[in-house]
């Protein structure tokens, strides 16, 4: 019978003990004596959120498709258990074989936000592993970081023994090819990780170090061996038609964020939005072929019992082959009563009649993303979106049956003005004037339309064009909150539209975390040290104790996000190449700052450099 | 067509709630390719009842849930899809084809029989069958229930049917499990602590339901034996 590292007692005073016994369907359990490698694979946050992420599932099966590998899952344990557990000196331990994270070879950490960083020392600290890699022994496990974050790894880079940087589907084989042939070779921790630094992809932060000059900036970064890479080159697939996919992912007892099967269709985006992180360091997009995709839905259904599929992209209006595999799956899949739960499509005539077939128009919503109140506004973040197109789309919809439409909208974003955040509560009550003008009286359900406005804090990130703005301070952030709350209420519909926005607090701390450097870690450390943990979940998170530990270390928060950078500074984050270089980044930056605006790759190239990858839509596109 | 699965849930399983389980089953059945019925509307969902929810840390070798099936082949067939379709922790143990006019599984229970397996040691109780005894045999088996509203006065005696030690480590009971008069069997074991004024923590021992009957013309049978 199956064995746990908790107590029944335990196991039974916690919330959801399915959190921490294993033993779901598909998960993969091995004989430790069979296997040469043992992984333990960790998203830095609780069961449901992290059971809900593809790329771990991605990584989990090509893992154990290795006959010589088995890989584990481990996820943060939840407050209640947290407690316990240091308490009672209990290890951290894989949900597979219930066995010590600290007894494995490998600990990987996929970083997908800032705001787990302290989750980080949370797993390192509970795994009873030593949170710097430079005090780690031989027999500690090698500590990995993968995901977007390793894309500025420097506020976090003394607790990580090497990142991988970039898609893990390419280089992990190797890296654990080296890892037994070093073990067996007899050679140490050390001589491991200066082989690692050979292979693409890998970057080991403890051979180099960065130099400051006494205004605070990168002066430069000096390695601490000959033979050691100077720039880091992402991996990536080049044929996502023909690799590694999940057909059995594993699927959890208790209810998760995503309680379902996920289809990937592409990876990156055409759209190039200039506050957007993630459409540039995915570049190229890369489409995976319809067939595959259907033949893939068709599996995992039937390996997981799932009753909902979705699909998986940065903009799935863009997937070329959209219309034949949205018909493939509605006719499979409501033979099957499963349901079909679509991700955002960019609203039309065709979306809306795909929407209408597998949702109730009576209970689902329209979700808009203009990002900014005015065209000018829009133009300077590259967002295409034209007011004409969303009132288009919105009248559509309304003479479809629908009634409620969310909005979303950046605050802060470079450039803005008054006019821009008014913008925002005319746009929104613009809708709500044309479900008026659309829907005649006696065709309104309930009588009315329900707009929802949410806006987000707008914060700079590396490989943007937007790396060198200035990001708002809190007061400014919530002044414009209040602006556009008060710009709403004066609208004629206004009580058609209801306002949230997201906390400040925690945008600005995102913001010294994303365009950070290794100064920042001493003050990571100091706040988990003072009880800083889950920062992602509001009721847990500690503003005031941040503020201090910065204080205390001597860091200024200002220096990371209010400053604007000058045109050739050197980022901390410079040393890796996403194949986007720096020079489109900065062209893209000074288009923006005169408000004009970039077509997108499938119109005319650009040459942002990510055509070196020489896949996906490079090779073709005019 | 109306079918009765038992099953077993022990070990590792016990930690999965009630609620978990049935999207378990929703989803093995899914697995299993079985033809289940599905209601109507826009998010259909399969027509499935269990007889009793199990608490999590309890084990249970009578499980039983109903669902509908537009067709099967036969219920060894059935059988034989779900076991693929299980975890360690749950068994198939019966495939039963109902009656059409069979009461679902919910409105059937009446009883269900319980071991209580005291876990590292024997019950620290001397004489523990003539004492059991003694307790059977009183008048009336006072209970202090707490609900939400407040404490309630139970009488237990008329709802324990049996009630037998099972050598020094085990108590057998068959008691009421209607929707109306259930009782569990934690209740039984702290009336009979403050009887024999003994201690005797409920995490100490585990409870394993063994079985659970329907009224049968004034007998208690399984409930897949209808």
């Amino acid at each position: 019978m199956r064995k746990t590292a908790l107590s029944e007692e335990i196991l039974l005073q916690v919330e959801k003990p399915a959190r921490y016994i294993g033993n779901e369907v598909n998960s993969v359990v091995k004989n430790r004596e069979d296997v040469a490698v043992r992984f333990a694979m960790c998203f830095p946050d609780v069961y449901e959120i992290g059971m809900s992420h593809l790329g771990i599932q991605i990584l989990y099966s090509m893992f154990n498709s290795w006959e010589d590998v088995w890989c584990e899952r481990v996820y943060s344990p939840w407050v209640d258990l947290d407690r316990i557990m240091r308490q009672q000196n209990i290890p951290l331990f894989g949900l597979e074989s219930q066995e010590p994270v600290k007894d494995m070879d490998f600990l990987g950490i996929t970083l997908q936000y800032e705001m787990c960083y302290t989750n980080i020392l949370q797993i390192l600290d509970l795994a009873q592993i030593p949170f710097l890699a430079t005090e780690r022994g031989e027999d500690m496990p090698i500590v990995i970081g993968g995901g977007p974050c390793t894309y500025n790894p420097e506020p976090i880079a003394d607790f990580f023994d090497l990142f991988y940087i970039g898609e893990g589907e390419t280089q992990y084989r190797r890296l654990l090819d080296w890892y037994v042939e070093n073990r067996t070779q007899g050679g140490t921790r050390q001589d491991f990780l200066r082989g690692a630094a050979q292979i693409p992809g890998i970057y080991v932060p403890q051979f180099y170090e960065e130099m400051y000059y006494e205004d605070g900036t990168v002066k430069e970064r000096r390695k601490r061996y000959e033979e050691l890479p100077d720039t880091i080159r992402k991996e990536i697939v080049t044929d996502v038609s023909d690799t590694y996919y999940p057909l059995k992912p594993v699927v959890p007892f208790i209810k998760v964020t995503q309680d379902r099967v996920v289809l990937e269709i592409q990876r990156g985006c055409i759209r190039g939005c200039r506050f957007c992180q993630a459409g540039q360091i995915y570049r190229p997009v890369r489409e995976r072929d319809a067939d595959v995709l259907k033949r893939y839905a068709v599996e995992m259904l039937q390996s997981t019992g799932h009753e909902e599929i979705s699909l998986s992209s940065l903009s799935s209006s863009d997937y070329s082959q959209l219309n034949e595999l949205l018909e493939f799956l509605i006719e499979a899949c409501g033979r099957k009563h499963v349901n079909i739960s679509l991700p955002s499509l960019r609203i039309d005539a065709f979306s809306l009649d795909v929407m209408s077939k597998v949702q109730d128009v009576k209970k689902s919503s329209l979700t808009f993303a203009p990002e900014a109140g005015s065209q000018r506004l829009r133009d300077v973040i590259n967002k295409g979106l034209t007011e004409e197109v969303i009132l288009k789309g919105a009248a559509l919809a309304f003479e479809g049956g629908w009634t409620r439409v969310k909005l979303y909208f950046m605050l802060g974003l470079p450039t803005e003005t008054e006019e821009d955040i008014w913008g925002i509560g005319e746009l929104s009550n613009k809708i709500a004037a044309t479900f008026f003008e659309t829907v005649p009286k006696d065709k309104r359900v309930n009588g009315k339309v329900q707009i929802v406005t949410s806006t987000s804090f707008f914060i700079p990130k590396p490989f943007t064009p937007f790396q060198w703005a200035s990001m708002c301070t809190k007061e400014e952030f919530l002044e414009k909150a209040y602006q556009t709350k008060k710009g709403i209420m004066e609208q004629l519909n206004q009580k058609s539209i209801k306002y949230n926005w997201h906390e400040a607090d925690v945008s600005v701390l995102e913001g010294v975390f994303a365009r950070g450097d290794r100064r920042v870690a001493p003050v990571i450390l100091e706040a988990y040290r003072r009880g800083c943990l889950f920062d992602s979940w509001s009721e847990y998170y500690k503003n005031d104790v941040w503020l201090k530990c910065f204080e205390d270390c001597g860091v200024d928060i200002g220096f990371y996000t209010t400053r604007e950078r000058s045109d050739d500074e050197r980022f901390p984050w410079d040393f890796i190449d996403c194949g986007v270089t720096r020079q489109f980044l900065l062209r893209e930056w000074k288009k923006a700052q005169e408000g004009i605006v970039s077509p997108n790759c499938q119109t005319q190239c650009q040459g942002c450099g990510a055509g070196t990858f020489q896949c996906g839509i490079c090779p073709t596109a005019s | 067509m109306k079918i009765r699965i038992k099953f077993s849930k022990y070990g590792i399983m016990k930690y999965i709630g009630h609620l978990d389980m049935m999207r378990f089953f929703q989803k093995a059945i899914r697995r299993a390719g079985i033809d289940v019925k599905y209601s109507e509307g826009f998010s259909p969902h399969q027509i499935m009842s269990f007889a009793a929810p199990l608490g999590v840390g309890m084990e249970s070798r009578g499980e039983y849930m109903d669902i509908e099936v537009l067709s099967m082949t036969s219920t060894q067939d059935m059988k034989a899809a779900l076991d693929q379709a299980m975890v360690e922790g749950v068994e198939i143990l019966s495939v039963t084809v109902l009656p059409d006019n069979a009461k679902n599984a919910m409105a059937s229970v009446a009883a269900a029989s319980y071991l209580l397996q005291k876990k590292e040691s024997d019950y620290p109780v001397d004489d523990l069958s003539g004492k059991l005894q003694a307790f059977l045999s009183q008048e009336t088996i006072p209970y202090a229930k707490e609900t939400k509203k407040g404490v309630v006065e139970l009488d237990l005696k008329e709802g324990i049917y049996e009630l037998a030690s099972d050598g020094p480590d085990a108590v057998r009971m068959t008691v009421n499990a209607s929707s109306s008069g259930n009782i569990k069997p934690g209740m039984v074991m702290d009336a009979f602590c403050s009887f024999a004024d003994v201690e005797i923590p409920a995490g100490s021992y585990q409870i394993i339901k063994l079985e659970t009957y329907t009224d049968l013309a004034g007998e208690f049978v399984p409930l897949d034996a209808v």
